[in-house]
């Protein structure tokens, strides 16, 4: 092959990836409704290997990214919507609605922030199911929700909706320090018969294709997530489960000890990232 | 009468089995270099690099392309970039490093990401329909090394 053919060659072939791999618009600005939001902030300092932490946003490609910057275009908005009726229905012995104790649900300015976090009298690491099923079992006198299921989402949606834009703050000292070093050594544990961490991808390899896929730091910021993918919200514990699956990994149990500490340090890991939820993704 | 002709078919399966059992090496009995290389063939039929090709797209087998661009295989859209370029590979390595690293990289690249294709022990939490089991068939890992050997520059 000639010099110049080669160099034929190798625009055709440029040409043809920039048309055929549509890229992530990495320089854009997330702004909400109005509402900007954190997107790249400096990394937490317990994070050695990681300057910069990015919401998983700014890995999507231009057409995703846009979708959640209206909320009458946002494919989650329609699941808030749902959640506001489950949130206003009645249920239970004791006839109580979510809405009975907690109106519009806007007291919960800022609790998804800070999610999850230790409950002192329930001595243990609470995730936000924790409070929603808590308070269906103990006040409404209801059925508590199936975690990952849509009602329980929807829920989850409409009440982490109401921090959007406040940067995610979780606590990793004090009575959770324990749990937040099981979800770190998880994070880092390869499993499964492909034999990945979630390190491997979410870590040493984010900005890099993988296939058609943009790999991105592994956020959680964002959830509950609408996926494009299944056209439904997706809460983090199910996330988790279908990330250890394509790794063929035995998943743990949503809702387990295990995936409780992952989800507490992945968390930690977006601290200074604006909650955005619901976020759109692939 | 039943009871010797079930033997019989006992005895023929039997050896059908051993026959199999020894054409092929098991990923416990693989002999690899301090470098990882593994110069012997795991099946002893040669690879079949236009199944090999097929094995290395296929996302349910090799699915190489996740993680690989090759230039001879343009057609196929989205080449991954987690891993090295493969144009000009059999340029590089030698078929025994090559076959090395599709059985085990990380006895090659220490810490790699690349999952072993020829190991069927040793992992956490394997999804149980995987269990024992190796991703790819050992005939499979001959294909791929013999079209793997095709991609010079």
């Amino acid at each position: 092959m000639s010099f110049f053919n080669k160099i034929f060659v190798g625009s055709v072939l440029l040409i043809l990836g920039f048309s055929t791999v549509s890229l992530a618009d990495e320089s854009a600005k997330l702004v909400v409704e109005g509402q900007p939001m954190i997107t790249r902030v400096k990394a937490p300092s317990h994070m050695e290997n990681v300057d910069e932490i990015r919401s998983g946003w700014t890995f999507r490609i231009k057409e995703t990214q846009s979708l959640q910057m209206d909320d009458f275009e946002n494919p989650g908005m329609i699941f808030v919507d749902k959640g506001l009726d489950l949130w206003n229905k009645v249920e239970g012995s004791k006839n109580k609605a979510c809405a009975s104790c907690h109106d519009d649900a806007s007291e919960f300015k800022g609790l998804r922030t800070v999610m999850p976090r230790w409950n002192e009298s329930a001595n243990a690491l609470w995730s936000l199911e924790d409070h929603v099923n808590n308070c269906r079992t103990e006040q409404m006198g209801a059925e508590p929700l199936k975690w990952g299921a849509a009602p329980m989402d929807s829920l989850i949606a409409v009440i982490s909706l109401q921090s959007r834009g406040m940067p995610m703050n979780v606590k990793i000292d004090g009575a959770v320090a324990p749990l937040w070093e099981i979800g770190k050594e998880l994070f880092y544990t390869r499993v499964g018969q492909l034999d990945m961490a979630c390190s491997n991808c979410h870590e040493d390899n984010y900005g890099i294709m993988i296939r058609a896929d943009h790999l991105s730091q592994g956020q959680i910021n964002g959830f509950p997530a609408y996926r494009l993918k299944n056209a439904k919200l997706n809460s983090i514990h199910a996330r988790f489960k279908g990330c250890m699956k394509n790794i063929r990994a035995t998943p743990y149990k949503v809702g387990g000890d295990e995936f409780r500490a992952l989800e507490l340090y992945v968390a930690s890991r977006g601290n200074g990232l604006s909650s955005e939820a619901p976020s759109v993704r692939n | 009468m039943i009871n010797s002709i079930k033997n019989v078919i006992v005895i023929l399966f039997g050896l059908l089995y051993l026959q199999t059992a020894h054409a092929e090496i098991a990923p416990s009995e693989i002999i690899a270099d301090e470098y990882g290389a593994v110069t012997a063939s795991l099946t002893g039929v040669p690879g079949d690099p236009a199944n090999g090709r097929k094995v290395f797209m296929n996302r349910k087998q090799g699915n190489c392309l996740a993680c690989h661009v090759n230039s001879e295989m343009s057609e196929q859209t989205f080449h991954g970039e987690v891993g090295p370029v493969l144009d000009g590979v059999a340029d590089r390595w030698t078929q025994a490093e090559i076959r090395g690293m599709i059985i085990n990289s990380k006895n090659v690249f220490e810490g790699t990401i690349m999952p072993a294709f020829y190991k069927d022990s040793g992992f956490t939490r394997t999804l149980k329909k995987f269990q024992g089991k190796t991703i790819l068939k050992a005939q499979q890992v001959e294909d791929v090394v013999a079209y793997l050997l095709t991609l010079k520059e």
